[in-house]
């Protein structure tokens, strides 16, 4: 059995992570900024991100659907598993979803979104003050969920790696593996 | 004099001026614009303006144009850039709240195909453009379709921070579209 995420998979993992990291706080800070050319153009990066994200979550997810990620230790109880997966599973929908409300946030305010300020996406909604609102919630919402279960997945993450000392954390970070 | 003859004269005369369009209908009328934040168009209008346009269709050339845009009743798109847009940076509309285009010449380009040249005062400074547009009869009415150009840093729209065109671009298209009527 692996023991051990695929190269691809590890380095999708890392780099989508690296990416929620640097959209999550920049869109946080940007919505608070006063109108400035600054907030215009951090709104754009934001965006440049997240549909660089979603590209990559596409191909995540299609890669994690052809390779079967190596199995959880025999050591976890039951619930553990269900929850790991559950957790899982969900952090997947949200890496899809969340740029995807993104994205018709600002269709429905009336701003389309160019990927690298070159490649315009389509706007998928009209324009519609109200439905654009109705998606900031949204978005809102549903980075404070993912929020919420990136804390558990590191948590979790860092209990298997210093607590059970199992493969774990080793197992999406192979390098960690060779040090123990 | 027989005192028919007056009233006929003057039939004869207005006739000849028949072809004069000269009564704006606002309803069928608007001036937009799209300027690029970032790469991304972003479309905008004025919501109030007044056009004295005054066309022939036999002879555009001689045709003239002034209008008058009231800054104070754009919409960029947004709430807060309306806002940002009056101020002192942006249009300073309060000192200046009317944008205005003035035609000088009407220049014939192909099939109902002109362009007019005039001056364009925004922000107190005023600089010559040319807009092409069409005529078309549509109806009892001229229709006049027309976009141009302009570069906003020439008529100091957008200073200081906002002066950085790779955030807010130097271009910005005007677009108009003009349904003139008879009096009514």
């Amino acid at each position: 059995m692996a023991e051990r995420y695929t190269h691809t998979a590890i380095l999708l993992h890392w780099l989508i992570a690296l990416l929620i990291f640097t959209a999550f706080p920049l869109g946080v800070y940007m919505h608070e900024l006063p109108f400035s050319p600054d907030k215009l153009r951090l709104y754009s990066w934001h965006k440049w991100i997240g549909v660089s994200l979603f590209l990559l979550a596409i191909v995540r997810l299609t890669w994690r659907t052809t390779h079967r990620p190596p199995a959880l230790p025999d050591a976890m109880a039951n619930w553990e598993k269900l929850a790991a997966h559950a957790v899982h599973f969900s952090l997947y929908v949200l890496i899809i979803i969340i740029p995807l409300s993104g994205w018709l946030m600002s269709s429905a305010k009336g701003v389309q979104t160019v990927w690298l300020g070159v490649l315009p996406l389509p706007d998928l909604l009209n324009k519609n003050k109200e439905l654009g609102d109705l998606l900031k919630e949204v978005h809102e919402i549903l980075n404070f969920m993912m929020l919420g279960l990136i804390l558990a997945h590191v948590g979790a993450a860092l209990k298997h790696h210093f607590i059970e000392r199992d493969n774990i954390l080793s197992r999406m970070l192979p390098m960690l593996r060779k040090k123990s | 004099m027989k005192h028919w003859l007056l009233p006929v004269l003057l039939l004869c005369f207005s006739s000849a001026t028949a072809e004069e369009f000269n009564t704006l209908r606002p309803q069928q009328s608007n001036v937009t614009f799209v300027s690029k934040q970032m790469g991304v168009p972003v479309a905008g209008s004025f919501n109030k303006f007044s056009a004295d346009i005054s066309v022939n269709p036999a002879k555009p050339e001689t045709g003239s144009a002034r209008v008058s845009i009231d800054l104070n009743s754009m919409d960029a798109g947004s709430a807060e850039a309306n806002e940002e847009l009056g101020g002192r940076s942006w249009f300073n509309s309060k000192q200046h709240p009317v944008a205005r285009f003035v035609s000088s010449r009407v220049t014939r380009l192909g099939d109902e195909r002109y362009e007019a040249l005039g001056n364009m005062t925004i922000k107190g400074k005023t600089l010559p453009v040319k807009a092409p547009f069409t005529l078309k009869r549509v109806g009892g009415a001229v229709v006049v379709d027309g976009a141009f150009a302009i570069k906003r840093l020439d008529y100091g729209i957008g200073t200081g921070i906002w002066a950085d065109t790779s955030v807010v671009a130097d271009e910005v298209k005007i677009t108009f579209h003009f349904t003139v009527g008879k009096p009514r």
